[in-house]
């Protein structure tokens, strides 16, 4: 972003609202997915906008977040169908609306319009439209073989983000209230974390093995942090993992409840990619279906599970659409998440239809349904096809091992560089990882994000991109990466 | 116990100072977790530690975040709560507790939903049955809008909001105040709520830190302000002289806060008024914007009726165009933050939750800081986007849609003036009620005289007066709305708020219904 520097205004420390006298918590929070690097790429793009010539190419490669449609990702016909009347029903009145649209769109969407007071141009009620909230229960329920969903604790919010906010929010009462966190993580927890003034209980990944969840290391963590007086109040966990894109086997995932309820910790289930597994052999399992099949041993359970239309194959990030799920919440503090989300008065309607539909797709032997299926097994196959390209290529790179991506959108592969890059890279005042990435952008176009953005264990260094470039380029951009890699060890194996 | 928790705070930040040298490799002890420990420590040895658990429950209600327990939204509370109840239970219950126009009939404007449909639905643009039924500019702006959102309307776009629509608002502004706006400082959101909270979030860094809000406000303010741990400073609207702010009142009320060691950051005021409906004359816009540069305050504008005016005398005037008719330093130092909104107006478009706030003279660190926190939720909802573009980019005088469009607008707004004016004659009939026009916003605010056998019948039931009169209204009538206390008001004194929204078609049966039930209430209780 160029934001105008006026030298007098930088420097002045008469401003109510200055830099130096603003919440500390606002200061101290960091998103890297959207941080420096980013940034220094919306000023190259500008340039190639103006026309200048940049050495390898006319444009900048997007691979520090998923935003699929960004990079030519098509959304599902059927919910553009339905989002479309439900914005301008009068073109059900088309004499050819029946042509145009197949009749289950047409159904949905006065469905949608008959329930909803107001369209999608009225505040609903602060939890969620009810009819969203019953297609959304609907359809874990049909997710989780059978068990039952009641709307009544689903959260209908702009996006997962909003939910992970309000569920911090509330959890975190200051600083001795720590929160198990997965390392490498989506900084918007560590984000949170800071702005809620809680702390962040590092709980390290297996990179040898698959970024594995080690509760060992979890329970060792924690007695740590109470011995020396802090509050472990949750653990998170997001799997399909961001950005280790590891997905968790049913076995761990019981070990991980039995934790939760051994321990007093309530359940953050992360599981937005839910929607995203290419490995053969490898399934989701909601914590919730997990957690219900123990039994017993699972009653006394917190959990919150989230999800959002943003990823899977839908992508419709831009839309902010998603839910939690709330599950032996105590009525009263329910009644606290409601007052919560009644200041914002309700999350957009528009976001809250698509979450209903995506929950509730066009089913077997409807109209729509062939198209819809066409278009999902499109979509994740290509996702699989680019997965595997991208984790391929960066194997392939001296010094780079990149584990496999199983689900998500993000291949994050480690790196080892010479220790001539780690001197430039401190004399430069930045972390190694960020100086590589940097160097990466300068010369070929392509944005990632340096590992130490979502934290990493020591002395490991790594970054991550997302496999969302289209199939078409997506060579490119390893062809891209090699060569940048290449003379970037080169250069510094050379120099020490 | 105050200083005792301060000391407590600065040994918490001395620890955490140590931390941050430990992060750039500099000296320090060895563990984080020490440090926490030591900090915890420290915090303990003045309060007790919180527990962890209660009742076998870590989310016990008892020990989740305290803020948030105290925090209080009326506009969706008790009131909305027990109608909901009746509702299901099968009773007609008509909402007039918020704005939200649409839920009660009032149509969107065509030519938005029309290119809001497009959008959602780009390949439609290919079907010519589809095209032959719109009209052409229409077509246009879709088309447009589409180069315009790289990746349409699924994709997240810019943090701060797209940069062409942020342009677009940046030339309405233009327009509007006759002084140019740089889109850098404008930040779109999701409503103008979050862009509220999130200068509230900046400005507050613990409870020392106030903010003036005008009494009765929007609860939006009381509640973040209590959800940021800061201190709300009331500053009283005088019902008898039309709602109006006095400056000397204010800087009497400043000067308390200071005398109690506060440091008043900020000086909220909404204008056209939620929940008084008054519109602000210049001159009372020059004192107010004076006084917030004298004494070093953020002025933060929430304009989001601005084009809800009812009436001639005083029409809408921004605080952002005051300031620099003023001109001078006082243009160049103050700093403003504007908040405007598509939920309201004649566009009423709440459920899309489209909103902005315009930054003037915030330092750029702190702007750099706002885009981090934006980021951090990667950016707001696209169709609120466009439907800001709508608003701020109308149909022009040859257009194809433009007749329509000026035609809706013309309507929609004809008929919320007629309303105010329903409303506001209809309570002032009332016994013992009395009501100030309604000038602008969405509001009436009459001020209920409660019998003294009513203040005991409320006090009996364990409520306030306000309140005990809005339920016994709402088992009555099944007119929902929400209590004077919800939005504060001078002690001593009852008022409720009921929307002028209702449609006009029903809107005499709201007043009969009303009208009954007060008769009723007062011969019970006179």
């Amino acid at each position: 972003m160029t934001v105008s520097t006026d030298e007098a205004l930088a420097k002045s420390d008469a401003f109510p609202l200055s830099e130096k006298n603003i919440s500390a918590q606002v200061r101290a929070a960091q998103y890297a997915v959207r941080g420096e690097i980013v940034i220094r790429a919306g000023e190259l793009e500008e340039e190639l906008k103006k026309g200048k010539k940049l050495p390898y190419g006319d444009s900048i490669l997007y691979c520090n977040i998923g935003n699929p449609q960004q990079l030519g990702q098509v959304p599902i016909t059927f919910f553009r169908q339905v989002l479309a009347l439900c914005d301008y029903p009068e073109m059900m009145a088309n004499p050819h609306a029946d042509k145009i649209f197949p009749k289950d769109v047409l159904k949905r969407a006065k469905e949608y319009l008959a329930a909803i007071p107001g369209g999608t141009g009225a505040y609903t009620s602060s939890q969620g439209a009810p009819i969203c909230r019953e297609h959304v229960a609907a359809g874990i329920t049909h997710r989780d073989h059978g068990i039952k969903s009641d709307p009544g604790n689903i959260f209908m919010s702009d996006g997962a983000s909003q939910s992970v906010h309000t569920i911090l929010r509330m959890l975190l009462r200051g600083t001795q209230d720590a929160v198990l966190t997965p390392i490498p993580q989506y900084p918007l927890y560590s984000a949170a974390l800071a702005l809620y003034n809680g702390t962040l209980l590092p709980y390290y990944l297996d990179e040898q093995n698959q970024w594995a969840l080690r509760l060992d290391e979890c329970k060792s963590q924690v007695d740590k942090a109470r011995s020396e007086g802090q509050n472990v109040r949750a653990l998170i966990v997001i799997n399909p993992g961001n950005p280790t894109g590891s997905v968790l086997s049913e076995e761990n995932q019981k070990e991980i409840v039995k934790f939760c309820v051994r321990e007093s910790l309530v359940l953050l289930a992360d599981e937005v990619y839910q929607d995203n597994i290419y490995i053969a052999g490898k399934t989701f399992h909601s914590f919730k279906r997990v957690a219900v099949e123990l039994g017993k041993e699972a009653e006394q359970l917190v959990l919150v599970s989230m999800h959002s239309i943003s990823k899977g194959f839908y992508g419709e990030c831009g839309r902010r659409g998603g839910y939690m799920e709330i599950i032996n919440l105590p009525a009263d503090v329910k009644a606290q998440l409601i007052k919560l989300s009644s200041i914002n008065l309700c999350s957009n309607v528009n976001g809250q239809i698509c979450t209903a539909m995506m929950m509730n797709p066009p089913k077997e032997g409807e109209e729509s349904y062939e198209l819809f299926a066409k278009e999902r097994q499109g979509l994740l196959d290509s996702l699989k096809r680019r997965a595997k390209l991208l984790v391929t290529a960066l194997n392939k790179l001296e010094g780079v091992t990149c584990n496999e991506a199983e689900g998500a959108l993000y291949a994050m592969p480690q790196l080892k560089l010479p220790a001539g890059a780690a001197k430039a890279a401190e004399e430069s005042g930045k972390p190694v990882d960020f100086f590589y990435c940097k160097a990466l952008l300068e010369s070929t176009g392509i944005v990632t994000v340096p590992g130490s953005g979502f934290k990493q264990a020591e002395n490991t260094y790594h970054f991550r991109t997302t496999i969302l470039p289209p199939e078409d380029q997506i060579e490119e951009v390893t062809e891209r990466l090699s060569k940048f890699h290449a003379e970037f060890m080169k250069k510094y194996s050379n120099s020490s | 116990m105050a200083l005792r928790r301060r000391s407590a705070r600065a040994l918490v930040y001395l620890c955490r100072g140590f931390e941050s040298f430990q992060g750039l490799g500099l000296h320090g002890p060895k563990s984080t977790l020490q440090l926490r420990g030591l900090a915890a420590l420290a915090q303990e040895a003045f309060e007790e530690a919180p527990q962890n658990s209660k009742d076998g429950k870590v989310l016990h209600p008892d020990l989740i975040n305290d803020d948030m327990r105290r925090t209080v939204y009326a506009v969706r509370g008790e009131l909305m709560k027990r109608g909901e109840e009746l509702r299901k239970a099968g009773r007609d219950i008509i909402f007039t507790n918020i704005g939200n126009p649409q839920a009660l009939g009032q149509k969107p404007l065509s030519f938005n939903r029309q290119v809001q449909a497009l959008l959602n639905a780009p390949f439609l643009l290919e079907n010519q049955k589809i095209v032959a039924e719109l009209p052409e500019d229409v077509v246009a702006r879709a088309k447009q809008i589409m180069t315009k959102l790289p990746g349409g309307v699924g994709a997240y776009q810019d943090s701060r909001g797209s940069p062409f629509i942020r342009q677009e608002i940046a030339d309405f502004l233009q327009e509007r105040d006759g002084y140019p706006a740089n889109p850098e400082h404008i930040f779109i959101t999701d409503g103008a709520s979050p862009a509220v909270r999130m200068c509230l979030t900046a400005l507050i860094r613990d409870s020392r830190d106030a903010i003036l809000v005008p009494i009765p406000q929007y609860p939006l303010y009381s509640a973040s302000i209590q959800l940021q741990g800061g201190s709300l400073l009331g500053y009283n609207l005088n019902e008898e002289q039309g709602w109006s702010m006095n400056v000397e009142d204010l800087r009497a009320r400043l000067q308390e806060g200071r005398d109690n060691g506060m440091a008043v950051r900020a000086l909220v005021f909404i204008n056209p008024g939620n929940p008084t409906g008054q519109c602000l004359s210049y001159q009372n816009l020059k004192d107010l914007i004076q006084f917030a540069g004298e004494e070093k305050l953020v002025l933060l504008a929430d304009e989001v009726y601005q084009t809800n005016i009812y009436q001639d005398e005083r029409p809408f005037i921004s605080a952002k165009r005051v300031l620099n008719d003023i001109g001078g330093q006082m243009a160049k130092d103050l700093e403003l933050v504007s908040f405007h909104t598509v939920s309201k107006g004649v566009i009423g478009e709440c459920g899309l939750r489209g909103g902005y706030m315009e930054l003037l003279n915030i330092h750029p660190g702190t702007i750099e800081e706002m885009y981090k926190i934006a980021s951090i939720n990667l950016s707001p909802n696209t169709m609120g986007q466009v439907a800001l573009s709508l608003m701020v980019n109308e149909p022009k005088p040859g257009d194809a849609s433009y007749e329509k469009h000026m035609e809706e607008k013309g309507t929609g707004l004809a008929s919320l003036r007629r309303r105010a004016h329903i409303m506001t004659d209809g309570f002032n009939s009332l016994e013992g009620v009395s009501c100030n026009f309604t000038e602008g916003a969405m509001y009436s605010f009459p001020r209920i005289r409660l019998p003294l056998k009513a203040l005991e019948a409320a006090q009996e039931a364990g409520k306030p007066a306000d309140t005990f009169y809005c339920l016994a209204l709402l088992e009555a009538t099944g007119i929902s709305t929400v209590p004077g206390s919800g939005f504060g008001q001078e002690e001593g004194t009852y008022h409720i708020r009921t929307t002028i929204l209702p449609p006009e078609e029903s809107i005499k049966e709201v007043i009969a219904r009303l009208t009954k039930f007060h008769e009723d209430f007062m011969s019970k209780y006179r």
